[in-house]
């Protein structure tokens, strides 16, 4: 027996990202993203700002199943739709997402797969991907790791501004972009290679190198021995099961494996 | 000054090749009635400006629709709204793919006058490849690229207010009022329907006042309706029909978007009701928890 899951690792290693940066505004979409989110702001990062997916930013995360109404939560300030803008724009945010394509520079697609005119499969739509990402810090989750996510050549439909020389607007350097970093089923990665390369970070237990670059479209730097992800702590297991007490975590990946793999 | 209108004379306003702006978002507080009623009409050729739910893809489904200008069209626990989904996949519709933030920007510029407003977002996108119209633009102020974000005129905005008086004195009283007051004020003709025609005295409390996000001479017509923004929520009066969107997108996604429109959509107002079970039942809708 395990004594976490996959998932729990993910939403660990997403919540980390947040522990060192500071009073800004916290948005994760999807329910394990908005628990590292929960999480971080619960734990490491109380100065984390979270808002309750409506229009209220709240002083503690609501739980992320078992919410019964919007009556009780601890409301800190009104930030409906039009005024998230206010804030995204000034850069204090830093979202984690979770796109359907990502290529070797960072960029994401959420809005269509195949020919623009025709798509074979409508997405989203850009949503606010093109001005979170030329505006504050972004973060990406993948759920299932595989080469049809991390595409070969660029996105069907780029909807966010990565670490693309060719398309880098006037008056901008690559060092204004802040893809932050990817957490997978599989790994953790970055893009602090030469170049702004995607860089392993850490291997979730019990995945192999090969595992994750037979699964990636894309090189990524592997410099010298790769650090395996550190599991959750008994605490952050307990916080996490107070953030989500319909237990919507263990839900979320095909047949919830596992943390470590060789636990089975 | 009396604005209030039947549902009939308000959306006749409505012609064939206008321009359309929805408030609301996603599925949250659309003007239903009013689109079904444009549905009944049957205007054509329509470009359709909203933060996209069941409004568009209803449209798109009954063949109205000309262009979408969109950030995303979703009804949140379906996050692929099925109309819209069809009509994209099927080539059938024109589309002006924008970010979220970008259609504030150009519904403010079309309240405010301007031709444009400059912003950062979209530079390094297929937002800026998708749109050629887009044009970048220099700064006089510094050397770095803009996007000049040119104003969404609208013909028309329709949106649903909580309540509103027969001046056209309308409140917001769900959590967010989205960017209602700038579809509002973006337009040449703002319809407003309402569940809850009120008395011009409700507004001398300061609370529900402030509550005011337009001011009256924005407003051309208040339609009264019951339930006028189901199936979308209209909190806190009721939530968002999730039974009701999966039927709907049954139909849609066999085909059969007639049959919707024939046994649900209905003749009138009074038709519609019947069929989804009555206003006492959409008022026992749950309010949606995110």
């Amino acid at each position: 027996m395990s004594d976490y899951s996959l998932a729990e690792l993910m939403t660990v290693a997403m919540s980390r990202i947040l522990d060192n940066e500071g009073e800004v505004l916290a948005t994760g979409i999807g329910l394990l993203p908005r628990l590292a989110a929960s999480l971080a702001m619960s734990t490491t990062n109380p100065d984390l700002l979270m808002t309750d997916s409506q229009s209220f930013v709240l002083s503690q995360p609501n739980p992320v199943s078992g919410l019964a109404s919007h009556g009780a939560q601890a409301n800190e300030n009104f930030m409906g739709f039009a005024r998230i803008f206010d804030n995204v724009w000034s850069g204090r945010r830093h979202a984690l997402v979770g796109p359907s394509q990502i290529d070797r520079f960072g960029q994401a697609n959420i809005s269509a797969l195949g020919d623009y005119q025709q798509p074979k499969v409508q997405l989203l739509g850009v949503r606010g991907f093109p001005g979170n990402s030329i505006s504050h810090a972004n973060s990406f989750f993948v759920p299932a790791h595989s080469r049809r996510v991390f595409v070969e050549g660029e996105c069907d439909v780029v909807c966010t501004v990565g670490y693309n020389q060719d398309r880098l607007p006037r008056g901008y350097a690559l060092e204004d972009i802040d893809v932050r970093q990817v957490v997978t089923n599989l790994c953790v990665f970055d893009f602090g290679g030469p170049d702004y390369q995607a860089r392993l970070l850490s291997l979730h237990p019990g995945v192999s190198v090969e595992e994750v670059l037979d699964n990636t479209g894309f090189a990524l730097e592997i410099a010298g021995d790769i650090r395996e992800t550190e599991g959750p702590t008994a605490e952050q297991l307990a916080i996490m099961a107070d953030l989500d007490p319909m237990g919507l975590r263990a839900k979320q990946l095909k047949d919830n494996p596992p943390g470590r793999r060789d636990s089975v | 000054m009396d604005k209030t209108k039947t549902l009939e004379e308000a959306v006749s306003a409505i012609e064939d090749g206008m321009t359309i702006g929805i408030g609301g978002w996603g599925p949250r507080r659309k003007p239903m009635a009013l689109v079904r009623e444009l549905i009944r009409q049957g205007q054509k050729d329509l470009t359709v400006v909203a933060y996209g739910g069941a409004d568009v893809g209803m449209l798109c489904a009954a063949g109205q629709v000309k262009k979408v200008v969109f950030a995303f069209v979703s009804l949140d626990f379906m996050p692929l709204e099925p109309g819209f989904r069809a009509a994209r996949q099927a080539g059938a519709i024109e589309v002006r793919e924008i970010d979220e933030g970008m259609m504030l920007l150009g519904l403010r510029a079309a309240a405010w006058r301007l031709p444009f407003i400059p912003t950062a977002i979209g530079l390094g996108t297929d937002v800026i490849r998708n749109n050629p119209d887009l044009a970048l633009i220099d700064s006089p102020y510094d050397d770095k690229q803009w996007v000049a974000m040119p104003a969404l005129h609208l013909d028309v905005a329709l949106v649903h207010a909580s309540i509103a008086d027969q001046r056209g004195v309308c409140a917001i009283q769900g959590p967010d009022h989205y960017m209602d007051d700038l579809f509002a004020r973006a337009a040449k003709q703002t319809i407003v329907s309402t569940d809850e025609l009120v008395n011009s005295d409700v507004f001398r409390d300061a609370s529900i006042a402030r509550q005011v996000l337009w001011e009256r001479n924005v407003t051309d017509a208040v339609v009264a309706t019951q339930a006028g923004a189901h199936p979308s929520s209209n909190d806190p009066r009721y939530g968002y029909d999730v039974k009701h969107f999966q039927a709907y997108a049954e139909a849609v996604s066999a085909g059969n978007f007639a049959d919707y429109r024939d046994q649900v959509i209905g003749a009138n107002e009074a038709q519609y009701l019947a069929n989804v079970g009555g206003v006492a039942a959409i008022h026992q809708l749950p309010l949606p928890v995110y």
